[in-house]
């Protein structure tokens, strides 16, 4: 991730900024010139520092874009398809995820395709599975990354083309710097 | 083609015909997203698993395509219609042509 990389090294550099004016000047100096010049030069980092983060999840355009890509023209309409996660997840490398989709699977009326995206991870296509009659129920489970609180998504295409989906809020309380 | 972690797959190991029963399958890999960093600030390059599928005899009932979203050690369940006994094979493959497989023998009754 380019932004945590640059965040990083903007610590680092804020760091390294205060311990070298410290170094030098905190014996001889505590609360003199140089202490104000500290402090000019530790709010310049922390400005530097806020210039330098962008946000780094996806926008809901680029949702929008990827729906469109996958789904093409075809309108997304809500029901049918029933999205499980915790609320609440405690470690948002590991959260659980069960779709299920209400069909009835048989060779005229099945469920071709699952996709799962998050709109604010790094990459908001998260999986896809494909299915068909033989799996007798549109449903299965996996477990996720979920970069911080978001809706998550889950679409489903049918055999007769219509395009359903469903959404649930996820709070995250440890979210990963890693997606 | 190098190898993979360890793949485990659960199922019965009979079935009446018609049945819809469960699977469950896990293999171990990193996962890693490729937008993490190391402790010196370089990138650990991307090593995700990309595909995984499941094929009854011969014929792919389930295909899961993944992202650098997907947790640690993949891990599916599904459902599959019982019709006939033979086997059932799952393959997992990663970005840098990594393989891992499993089969299990379903009698169906």
């Amino acid at each position: 991730m380019r932004e945590c990389r640059e965040y990083v090294n903007v610590v680092r550099y804020m760091k390294l900024l205060v311990f070298a004016t410290d170094d030098i000047h905190d014996s001889h100096d505590r609360h003199g010139i140089f202490a104000s010049r500290r402090r000019a030069l530790r709010a310049l980092a922390a400005g530097a520092c806020l210039l330098t983060i962008k946000p780094v999840m996806a926008t809901p355009d680029e949702l929008a874009d990827t729906l469109r890509q996958t789904f093409g023209d075809r309108a997304i309409n809500r029901g049918k398809v029933k999205l499980e996660m915790p609320r609440l997840a405690e470690n948002g490398s590991v959260v659980p995820i069960t779709v299920s989709v209400d069909s009835a699977m048989t060779p005229q009326d099945y469920v071709k395709s699952i996709h799962v995206f998050a709109s604010e991870n790094h990459l908001p296509r998260v999986l896809e599975v494909q299915l068909g009659p033989h799996n007798g129920k549109g449903v299965f489970s996996s477990r996720v990354r979920v970069a911080r609180s978001q809706p998550i998504t889950a679409v489903a295409l049918m055999s007769d083309d219509t395009v359903w989906a469903a959404a649930v809020n996820v709070e995250v309380v440890t979210s990963e710097c890693g997606l | 083609m190098s190898r993979m972690g360890t793949a485990r797959v659960r199922m019965p190991e009979s079935a009446k015909r018609g049945e819809v029963f469960e699977i469950r399958t896990m293999v171990q890999h990193p996962m890693e997203s490729g937008f993490r960093l190391d402790n010196r600030g370089k990138e650990i390059p991307r090593h995700i698993v990309e595909s995984f599928v499941c094929s009854y005899n011969g014929k792919e009932i389930f295909r899961a395509t993944l992202h650098p979203a997907v947790s640690t050690n993949p891990f599916f369940t599904f459902y599959v219609v019982a019709a006939e006994s033979g086997e059932l094979s799952f393959t997992w493959q990663d970005d840098q042509g990594g393989v891992a497989t499993a089969t299990q023998r379903l009698t169906v009754n």
